[in-house]
């Protein structure tokens, strides 16, 4: 395998967004795409008549989960435990890794094939896995184009949202050969062919593996169930013909009852494919003798989720159950594409969850945050109701005081200090707006309607943007001037 | 009733016309509004940029200004959801319960016009007259935050000589975003790009909302195209008549 990308040094947002906005290809790629999604997603959630019951449900479950959270992972531990398999605990992706690379030369294997798992993406488990010589094979069929194509995922549920099927094609036949079973050499680019080509060169791998890693969309604590939502059924493939299965499992992923599943598994659906009901929904719980795998471990991985679950707004965050309709209906999403977020999870939830797991300091996560127009189209699309401009307006103040006892204020700390200043007597506004006033007296009357190219960061804007010339009188000066109006000449 | 104007501090420094045309329209309706001169800014850029401190004289403002009203009235959907939606935010980080209890009072009260017109004087039909075509973009704040729903577009519909241009997409946002505007501008003025393109498509002479920061930045997208769409506020619509027109 070629080493795949990685998103560490990926510029802030702004900067990697004004990259991302000039690849025309991609734009085109995702106005399409997200179009196409959103329109499905609507369509089946306008047929569900309690959708905000439903939502609320959905919340509710979460929430109940998190709040007892210790206790529903003690559970959830003996639940699994009882059944047969053995649970791990990760503080970070470094145990996480290992306990992955231990299980897979426990058993000797050189390869281990892959559910498309976020959690695993996270915390670069095919990376490190490669560096102990073990092959990962992803073997949904977008992870595979992502992978295949030595390329970054750029969407939750669709990674590989930002390549049209030439591109696919293109990488199919440069590179399944070297990798295993390669592409026909007739192969087009349509969907029902690249899809046969994949699973041709899947097969031969599913097969082969004597072992598998998998994420879960839920773990359910009193049965000791894990659960794996997916469409191909290349999940239900892994999860039931290796010897071998790893399970690596965010803490924030549990449920407290079996019964619980149902909003959940009614929301995800509608929410991510637009689908009324998935096609493959596993379910397992432990080790069933003679059926599916003989030994299962559980990882059950922190990450920095206990660090977002301190905080009191942020936590709804981890109510998440990654469906990514927040991405399909964020305008900013829509033009920049996942890659400028610099992490496998991008869009509105990925610009609350880095911050939240990695703490503020990284000027890349300190970034997302303020990648948004808190037009809140996310939140209105979110099956669990998580507030998004809300938890984006808290972590921005959670950047700004980070940087409060800085030696040399930032321009715009200054500039919002002198803001407060003016703001808080509306005589001191009243001068600044006749500063103003006299400018847009001038200009008027030389005939400018609309100002120039302004240096600093008022370039920002009229860059591309007119900008008004001020008008020649502020309305409290038009007020008390005219008595309201009442004796304007 | 007593009816306080929160002009915003846009409109006060940059839009005084949208100010003067609520006063005119609401006095034409029988509300004598009055315009505290205490009011500066709801606060809100310092609180969407993440300076929760420097909200807080604003917020003092805002309160000391408007305390004793029964309706506070604004010309903006946005500042509107600051005041109901923020406040209690930035006095909680005060730690001051005056502030608190302050807020709780004028919250509630306040009205984004077009909320005031419909549901406090039942009107949708406000006498107006403006013979135009015309597009309206639901800002994100009044459309999500508020709820303002089709309040608007029932009083356009009941102004005369007014056609109403459906706009496509119209609930997806402009990309104006505040200080997003400036910290990420190439994608606000992507976003502002295809706003303006939409607007232009309907053929309408004039695109129409509630909020003038919004305005001003797909006025400032159009206007650089000398695009000759002219962009206006919903209450200098409204304020038209046929003796004044707008």
């Amino acid at each position: 395998m070629s080493t795949p990308h990685t998103f560490v040094g990926m510029p802030r947002f702004p900067e990697a967004a004004r990259a991302a906005l000039a690849d025309t290809q991609l734009r085109h790629n995702l106005a399409h795409a997200t179009g196409v999604i959103r329109g499905k997603r609507a369509a089946v959630v306008a047929e569900v008549e309690n959708w905000e019951e439903l939502r609320l449900a959905g919340a509710a479950v979460k929430e109940r989960a998190l709040l007892g959270l210790d206790a529903q992972l003690v559970q959830l531990e003996e639940s699994l435990t009882a059944r047969g398999a053995v649970v791990h605990w990760a503080r970070d992706a470094e145990e996480a890794n290992r306990i992955v690379i231990d299980v897979a030369r426990a058993h000797a294997v050189d390869e281990v094939v892959k559910v498309k798992s976020m959690v695993t993406q996270e915390i670069g488990l095919n990376e490190a896995l490669e560096a102990s010589g073990i092959a990962a094979w992803e073997t949904d069929l977008a992870e595979l184009i992502v992978q295949l194509g030595g390329d970054l995922p750029s969407h939750i549920l669709v990674p590989a949202i930002h390549r049209n099927r030439a591109e696919i094609r293109d990488v199919f036949r440069r590179r399944m050969g070297q990798v295993g079973r390669p592409a026909p050499d007739d192969l087009t680019d349509e969907p029902a062919v690249l899809a046969g080509a994949a699973r041709e060169h899947l097969r031969e791998k599913f097969l082969r593996a004597r072992m598998a890693v998998s994420g879960a969309n839920f773990a359910v604590a009193d049965s000791g169930t894990l659960v794996v939502v997916e469409s191909e059924g290349n999940g239900r493939m892994c999860l039931t013909l290796p010897e071998v299965l790893v399970s690596i499992v965010g803490i924030e992923k549990v449920v407290p009852t079996w019964a619980e599943l149902d909003p959940l598994l009614r929301l995800l659906p509608r929410s991510s494919t637009g689908e009324r009901m998935n096609p493959y929904t596993s379910t397992w719980t432990g080790i069933t003798p003679g059926d599916g795998p003989q030994e299962v471990h559980v990882v059950l991985l922190d990450n920095g989720r206990t660090r977002a679950l301190a905080d009191e707004v942020g936590r709804q965050a981890l109510r998440c159950i990654r469906c990514s309709a927040c991405l399909n209906v964020c305008p900013v999403y829509e033009r920049t594409g996942g890659h400028a977020y610099g992490s496998v999870y991008p869009g509105p939830i990925g610009a609350i969850l880095n911050p939240l797991l990695k703490g503020t300091g990284d000027p890349q996560t300190d970034s997302l945050p303020y990648a948004s127009s808190l037009c809140g189209a996310c939140f209105e699309a979110c099956p669990v109701r998580i507030d998004i401009p809300e938890v984006l307006v808290h972590l921005r103040s959670k950047v700004v005081d980070s940087h409060r006892d800085d030696r040399v204020p930032k321009p715009e700390a200054v500039a919002f200090r002198g803001a407060a200043w003016a703001f808080a007597d509306a005589r001191r506004l009243d001068r600044a707006e006749r500063l103003s006033s006299v400018a847009g007296r001038v200009l008027r009357r030389r005939g400018r309607t609309s100002l120039g190219r302004l240096p600093g960061p008022g370039g920002a804007w009229t860059d591309a943007r007119d900008l008004p010339v001020p008008p020649a009188e502020s309305f409290r000066d038009w007020w008390k001037r005219t008595d309201g109006g009442r004796c304007d000449g | 009733m007593r009816v306080a104007l929160m002009v915003t501090c846009v409109n006060d420094a940059m839009f005084p016309g949208t100010g003067q045309a609520v006063v005119r329209l609401l006095r034409r309706l029988g509300v004598e509004v009055d315009f505290p001169q205490a009011q500066t800014c709801c606060g809100q850029p310092m609180v969407n940029t993440g300076y929760l401190d420097e909200a807080v004289p604003a917020v003092r403002s805002f309160v000391r200004a408007f305390e004793g009203y029964d309706a506070i009235v604004t010309p903006s959907g946005s500042c509107a959801g600051s005041a109901r939606h923020q406040h209690q935010l930035v006095a909680a980080r005060s730690g001051d319960a005056g502030l608190a209890a302050a807020v709780a009072e004028t919250s509630p009260r306040t009205h984004e016009l077009t909320e005031f017109i419909v549901d406090v004087l039942g009107r949708t039909d406000v006498g107006a007259y403006f013979p135009h075509s015309v597009t309206y973009h639901p800002t994100c704040h009044s459309l999500r935050m508020l709820g303002v729903g089709d309040r608007p577009r029932q009083l356009l519909e009941n102004v005369r000589g007014l056609r109403l241009v459906d706009l496509p997409k119209a609930e997806e946002c402009c990309g104006f975003g505040g200080t997003f505007a400036l910290k990420n501008s190439d994608t606000s003025v992507a976003m502002g790009s295809d706003k303006a393109r939409h607007v232009r498509e309907t053929g309408a002479e004039v695109l129409v909302a509630g909020d003038n920061s919004c305005l001003m930045h797909i006025g400032g997208v159009l206007d650089r195209g000398r695009s000759g769409v002219r962009v206006m506020h919903l209450a200098e619509i409204l304020a038209s008549t046929e003796e004044q027109p707008a």
